[in-house]
């Protein structure tokens, strides 16, 4: 990796190798991988995947075996100190000094960082407004509640403008509404420009949040690329449902098996509907394809049309996140 | 708000490690009932009934309190650091990981860890201070020597260095599920051996109690408060206690530093 690359990027891995002592196998096992400034990064995988260990290099509280890694154009191994100023982490686990308010928190975070006291001050009301914790500012972190010590630990991050933001599996363990508060916190924050790397297990959210997601399992990086591309990248994952009213008497063997002998199109299901109050029976078609599906809409249309049937319904499924994973490791997620 | 995008320049480690300072006695203020206390109360009840009660009934001989009250200087110092550094340090480590902010500051691991061992010295000192006014309180007075002052505030200093030493080590070394054994494997031994009830060089007629003695370390900030404090009790030369201390402090943080990084730093 060519100096200059590494200093334009937010983050840059190369060849990061992190074992632990006494352990058969590395945690990290090899992994590369850039982010570019501004972009949301995900890294996708199981539990003991790796994921927690990578960030952990990154953030200066682990020593890698092997490798190279910089934050913010500066190398965390060699110079630990100065990378501590371009990061900031949200860990998984609550870990606010209990000993102090909420507010205190925030502005003790921002002098470790020498931050001047008035500047702190300001910034800390301005970011508890932000997050809602206005009210409660001078409350101890032991009476929040987990939705709300996470959104106290977002804030205390942000304390310090850091150029690259770390988040350990930022909405585990929360409930719907402080998850979704978290979402949209996230997403503000990359209108804003921050550089996000988050892991987590759940799929919806990296799809939801990651520009790029890389998928890890057994420390190392199967797959990098945006949501899209890798479901894409799926072979034969991708659906077409067509609907038709059903006329009577009419049977749906022969319209199978011409859709069937379309390109791209690897097998076909027939769901038979039958008819309710006022609503015609209906035949539902699923076509599983590894062409792009939304291509087969009008050649799957007219095959219908020469048999006078008319089309009531399309709708394009798309694989998830979990598909893909399924497809790279032959194990589901959970 | 907008994110700075430009690699930003390390700030100085020092302003950190002052930040992280002011943290600790920002806590310690909020909290003072609750340090006042932790600190005085054990030593108040051991002066009131050694130095107190015990020479009100006659059990023993007048001049005790004043052999007592060097060595209580002594315990106060070790113990309020040791307390003061190895108890947070374990539960931080070991279950709340609120260290992890500071860690996270742009400073040296080496310094949080010195930060840690300067506040709990600082926490002790202030403690042992507190002790001179408790000790004219319950005794009605306390032997003082103004020329002995200084070897009395080296004695302070270097008692309360080596609780935090003591303090390093422990915190980082034991887990916190732990804490129980270490409480009384540890401190109950370490209180009863480091010649704060009696001067050593009397114990020569229980010569094997003497070399026990010996290897606790707080025996030498004992007799070193009693060099400035009642010089004319017989006592161990003030040298020795020095080079003991010195040495015996270096290899504590020494150890100790190492053990917070391990901690630290997978």
């Amino acid at each position: 990796m060519s100096g200059q690359f590494a200093e334009a990027c937010a983050v840059a891995v190369s060849g990061l190798i992190k074992r632990y002592p006494k352990s058969q196998v590395n945690a990290v096992d090899g992994i590369s991988f850039s982010v570019m400034r501004g972009e949301v990064f995900g890294l996708l995988g199981p539990n003991g995947a790796g994921k927690t260990t990578a960030v952990g290099v990154l953030t200066t509280r682990a020593r890698a075996t092997a490798g190279h890694a910089t934050v913010g154009g500066v190398d965390v191994m060699a110079d630990p100190i100065r990378a501590r100023n371009q990061l900031a982490v949200v860990p998984q686990r609550l870990n606010l000094d209990r000993s102090i308010s909420i507010r205190r928190n925030l502005t003790f975070h921002a002098a470790y960082h020498g931050i001047a006291a008035g500047e702190a001050e300001s910034r800390a009301d301005q970011l508890l407004e932000e997050f809602g914790l206005l009210e409660r500012a001078d409350v101890k972190p032991d009476r929040f509640s987990g939705g709300q010590a996470q959104r106290v630990m977002i804030a205390r991050a942000l304390m310090h403008q850091p150029q690259v933001l770390f988040l350990d599996e930022p909405t585990t363990g929360l409930d719907p509404a402080a998850r979704l508060f978290v979402w949209e916190r996230l997403q503000k924050l990359r209108e804003d420009g921050v550089t996000l790397i988050l892991t987590t297990h759940d799929m919806d959210e990296a799809a939801l949040l990651a520009d790029r997601v890389g998928i890890m399992d057994h420390g190392k990086l199967l797959a990098l690329d945006t949501p899209e591309a890798l479901m894409r990248s799926l072979p034969g994952r991708a659906t077409l449902e067509l609907a038709t009213p059903l006329r009577n008497g009419a049977s749906g063997d022969r319209l199978v098996q011409a859709l069937q002998e379309l390109p791209g199109v690897e097998r076909v299901e027939s769901l038979q509907e039958d008819a309710t109050d006022g609503a015609p029976a209906e035949l539902r078609l699923r076509l599983y394809v590894s062409s792009e599906a939304a291509q087969l809409v009008a050649p799957a249309a007219n095959l219908l049309a020469e048999r006078g049937l008319a089309l009531s319904g399309v709708e394009l499924g798309r694989p998830s996140l979990e598909d893909v994973f399924i497809h790279l490791t032959g194990r589901s997620l959970r | 708000m907008s994110a700075v995008m430009t690699p930003r320049q390390g700030v100085s480690q020092a302003r950190a490690f002052r930040a992280v300072l002011r943290r600790d006695v920002f806590v310690t203020l909020s909290e003072l009932p609750v340090f006042v206390a932790q600190v005085i109360l054990q030593p108040l009840f051991l002066l009131f009934v050694f130095g107190k009660v015990l020479g009100a009934l006659g059990y023993t001989r007048r001049g005790y309190a004043d052999l007592l009250f060097p060595g209580l200087l002594a315990l106060t110092a070790m113990i309020t650091a040791i307390q003061t550094l190895a108890f947070p340090l374990m539960v931080e480590f070991g279950w709340t990981m609120e260290i992890e902010d500071r860690l996270l500051a742009p400073m040296a691991t080496g310094l949080v860890a010195m930060e840690k061992v300067l506040f709990a010295t600082l926490r002790a000192m202030v403690a042992a201070a507190l002790m001179i006014p408790v000790g004219i309180l319950v005794l009605g007075s306390i032997p003082w020597r103004w020329a002995g002052l200084p070897l009395l505030l080296a004695a302070m200093a270097l008692g309360s260095l080596l609780g935090a030493g003591f303090g390093l080590v422990l915190g980082t070394l034991v887990a916190p599920n732990r804490i129980n054994i270490v409480f009384s494997l540890i401190f109950t031994p370490l209180l009863f051996t480091g010649c704060v009830q009696y001067p050593w060089p009397a114990l020569a007629r229980l010569q094997w109690f003497q070399v026990v003695t010996a290897a606790n370390p707080m025996t030498y900030v004992s007799e070193l408060m009693r060099a400035a404090l009642v010089p004319l009790v017989p006592h161990i030369t003030p040298w020795v206690c020095l080079t003991v201390l010195g040495a015996t402090i270096t290899a504590l943080l020494t150890i100790g530093v190492r053990g917070f990084y391990r901690r630290a730093i997978d």
